[in-house]
């Protein structure tokens, strides 16, 4: 096996603060500052509706209502999930398990297909990271202005510049916070307690967690989470075929790079022995994590096309055909055939497919009623005065649906089975306890313990209907 | 400070203990501070030092953490320091915030109490009999019966062998409001001595006496001869007439209900034990374990029992 060698990728200094031409580190790696360039083009049109769509979605959402609730209410104290018209319960976790699995699915089902489409399109750090860079465009200016503003001493158009954009920051910031928590408790007196200090204590928390964590994470940290934090970023690449769309550079069309006279044509570049690369570096300096995409493909490439767009406006200006660099597969570049549909996607696909039907089949199908039985513990049976057997259970009945219910209790299994007539009336969202005693005749015990089942059935909705199986227990020594 | 050995460690487990824990993180400094990289250039060809780990002919660069992982890293020994100092973890240094487990129990009791005593305040004003017809207060009652009361009386409140039924209208000591309360906040001792003294045939009598009382199939003669041996010994408690005493919480024996008739007994039996060995019935006192207030919904409670049928 040929050993890989290694390179320094480190792009060059342009536009960070160098540290220094010393010949020793300092004690671990200080984080060079990426200045994002902006840059319009087809795929940032998208990225950029794909963001808006999802930012209304987040602060919109806690806003709308079902009936008198909001409808997206993770109501915790109350140990009530309300989405839409359904509501949910913490016995019913397992569908949310059910649920991230599925999203884990599609991701990595997406990511077969199209590499980090997630990081790039989607993802709330991203989305968060961006917005805020377009913010510090509209203030500071652009990328240039911004790496000439960092360097110049602080004077007041500098620090008025920088105050406006952190407060900026800070404002979109506490919205995020308060909108997160309008999730979890309801917004509009969210919003009307948290001025007032009328909130609970822990909303204030978690606000104030939440505003902390978008500042930092989108205005400090940024591709630092994407590279040293996010685990998805690290397994991404097993999932990486020779099939994957990838944002790639083409080498073969590049190369040899190098600045030229722009009156050359493309026929006449190609004769003096350019590639198309005209070596502008706009790929670089578009790229929220900083890479060199014509050193191929690396992990912290989000896949967001940044440098596409911007390579695409250079070649329109010089005339040359665009897609130097593109969404490509590796199998493309190398000029063999590539294959959409391969095992490994159709795989994916075909668990999503089964996992998405199972899902809506088990929430569909979801009993709206808790039913538990619990034998009495302090006797096995007792002996009523004429010689009947009885046993004394505790029910919990448990109604989980949007409306009230009566429901009627009915007992089978043996035939002298008898239980006093049980109507329940319980309120929408609340549980009550029945205790009920069941006779038998002794003459029908012919075990020690026999399996009986109790059926509770709401008398409003027919297909509200459960049984549990419990044991009626007699004399052992007969 | 309370935990697994008592109430202290000795002086030199507790020095143990403060050694580990701050040689733990004293060790934790060490490596982090060893581990700095003071030369990570690239040499002339672009080569960076690698760790010289390989696997399948990969190697392993050695670059350094980010600086802000650095410091995290530093965040956390800060974090585990103000710790040991604001929290028991130093052997028998209690933290200067005086924080304990039975500390914050306390602390969760009385935030319980502030919450619900008001609301059981409320229910005490409310006389029994009207507190039994609401439903709201019966279902926390219930709950309350079911945590405290139902392991002797049954989660039907039906009782068992030596603990009466409740959902009947047989009362030992009287089934009055007052006479529940009284029952529930102070106890009960029910005391029946035994009478092995008057002899074996003298408590034969007695025993078809008292089932006679009762209406179930005994010797008339020998009942006969028990009567006055009856309203010598037992009528005092019991009454002449057999009907028992609240005030003393003497049974009724005429009811055919027995309190201490064991699964599979007959009723003739349990009398002759009775009446050989004497009972001891012992109600606790609820009134130091759940309070005044919870006393006067359990007790609601039960005077509810006799509206179910």
């Amino acid at each position: 096996m040929e050993k890989i060698p290694s390179r320094d990728i480190t792009p060059p200094t342009v536009g960070h603060h160098t540290p220094g031409e010393s010949e020793t580190q300092e004690m671990y790696a200080k984080r060079r500052h990426i200045y994002v360039r902006e840059i319009k083009g087809l795929f940032q049109k998208v990225r950029r509706s794909a963001n808006w769509a999802l930012m209304l979605v987040f602060f919109l959402l806690p806003w709308v209502n079902w009936g008198s609730r909001p409808a997206i209410w993770f109501d915790l104290p109350g140990r009530e999930f309300h989405i839409f018209a359904a509501t949910f319960y913490p016995q019913e976790f397992v569908l949310l398990s059910w649920l991230l699995i599925i999203c884990a699915f599609g991701l990595f089902f997406i990511t077969v297909f199209a590499g980090r489409v997630w990081c790039g399109y989607t993802c709330p750090q991203s989305v968060w990271t961006f917005l805020f860079i377009w913010l510090e465009h509209r203030i500071e200016g652009s990328r240039n202005q911004r790496i000439k503003l960092d360097k110049q001493p602080l004077t007041a158009n500098k620090a008025w510049r920088k105050g406006v954009k952190h407060a900026a920051w800070l404002l979109i910031a506490l919205a995020t916070g308060i909108t997160f928590v309008g999730y979890f408790t309801p917004i509009r007196t969210l919003v009307i307690e948290l001025p007032s200090l009328e909130a609970h204590g822990w909303s204030y928390f978690w606000v104030g967690f939440f505003l902390v964590f978008t500042y930092l994470n989108a205005g400090w940290l940024r591709e630092q989470v994407c590279i040293y934090m996010c685990p998805y970023a690290r397994f991404q690449s097993v999932m990486f075929d020779r099939d994957t769309l990838i944002v790639s550079y083409d080498e073969a069309r590049g190369e040899p790079r190098g600045s030229r006279k722009k009156s050359l044509s493309h026929t006449q570049a190609r004769e003096a022995g350019f590639g198309d690369c005209i070596d502008c570096d706009l790929c670089v300096q578009v790229c929220p994590t900083g890479i060199d995409i014509r050193d191929g493909l690396q992990y912290e490439c989000i896949t967001c096309a940044a440098c596409i767009d911007a390579c695409d406006s250079v070649m329109d200006k010089m005339g040359y055909p665009r897609g130097l660099i593109r969404y490509t597969t590796e199998n493309a570049l190398e000029g063999k055939k590539s294959h959409i549909l391969r095992p490994r996607l159709l795989g994916y696909f075909a668990a999503l497919v089964v996992m998405v039907a199972a899902f809506a089949w088990a929430v569909n199908d979801r009993m709206p009623l808790g039913f538990d039985v619990e034998r009495e513990r302090t006797q096995l049976y007792q002996t009523t005065r004429d010689g009947r057997i009885s046993n004394v259970y505790s029910l919990n009945i448990r109604n989980l649906d949007n409306q009230d219910h009566t429901y009627r209790l009915s007992v089978s299994g043996l035939p002298s089975l008898t239980l006093d007539d049980v109507v329940v009336s319980v309120p929408a969202g609340d549980s009550r306890l029945r205790v009920v005693t069941v006779l038998v005749d002794a003459s029908d015990l012919s075990e020690p313990s026999h399996p009986i089942t109790f059926t509770l059935q709401a008398q409003q909705d027919e297909r509200i209907r459960i049984e549990r199986e419990a044991r009626f227990l007699g004399d052992i020594r007969r | 400070m309370n935990n697994l050995w008592g109430d202290s460690l000795s002086s030199f487990w507790s020095a143990w203990i403060i050694v580990i824990t701050l040689g733990t993180i004293a060790l934790s400094v060490w490596i982090l501070m060893s581990n700095r990289r003071t030369d990570k250039i690239p040499d002339a060809d672009g080569n960076v030092e690698t760790t010289g780990h390989a696997a399948d002919g990969i190697e392993e660069y050695d670059n350094p953490l980010p600086k802000w992982w650095f410091q995290l890293f530093v965040l956390t020994v800060v974090f585990a320091l103000g710790y040991l100092v604001l929290y028991p973890g130093l052997g028998n240094y209690a933290g200067i915030l005086g924080w304990s487990q039975e500390s914050q129990w306390e602390q969760e009791v009385a935030d319980a109490q502030e919450r619900f005593t008001p609301i059981f305040a409320q229910y005490q004003e409310v006389p029994i009999p009207e507190l039994a017809r609401d439903d709201d207060a019966m279902q926390v009652a219930e709950r309350i019966y079911q945590n405290n009361c139902a392991v002797c009386h049954g989660s039907n409140a039906q009782g068992g062998y030596g603990f009466p039924n409740l959902t009947n209208d047989d009362w030992l000591y009287g089934g009055e409001p007052e006479n529940i309360l009284a029952t529930l906040n102070h106890g009960r001792n029910g005391l029946m001595p035994s009478w092995q003294q008057l002899g074996e045939n003298n408590i034969e009598n007695l025993t078809q006496y008292v089932l006679a009382l009762s209406s179930l199939e005994h010797d008339a003669e020998r009942a006969d001869s028990g009567e006055s041996t009856y309203m010598a010994v037992c009528a005092a408690c019991h009454a002449p007439n057999g009907t028992g005493n609240t005030a003393l919480g003497a049974p009724n024996l005429t009811n055919d209900i027995w309190l201490y008739q064991a699964p599979g007994q007959s009723v003739a039996d349990s009398v002759r034990q009775t009446l050989r060995n004497g009972r001891n019935g012992h109600m606790p006192a609820q009134a130091a374990y759940i309070g005044e207030e919870r006393v006067h919904l359990v007790a609601a409670y039960v005077y509810s029992l006799r509206f179910n049928d």
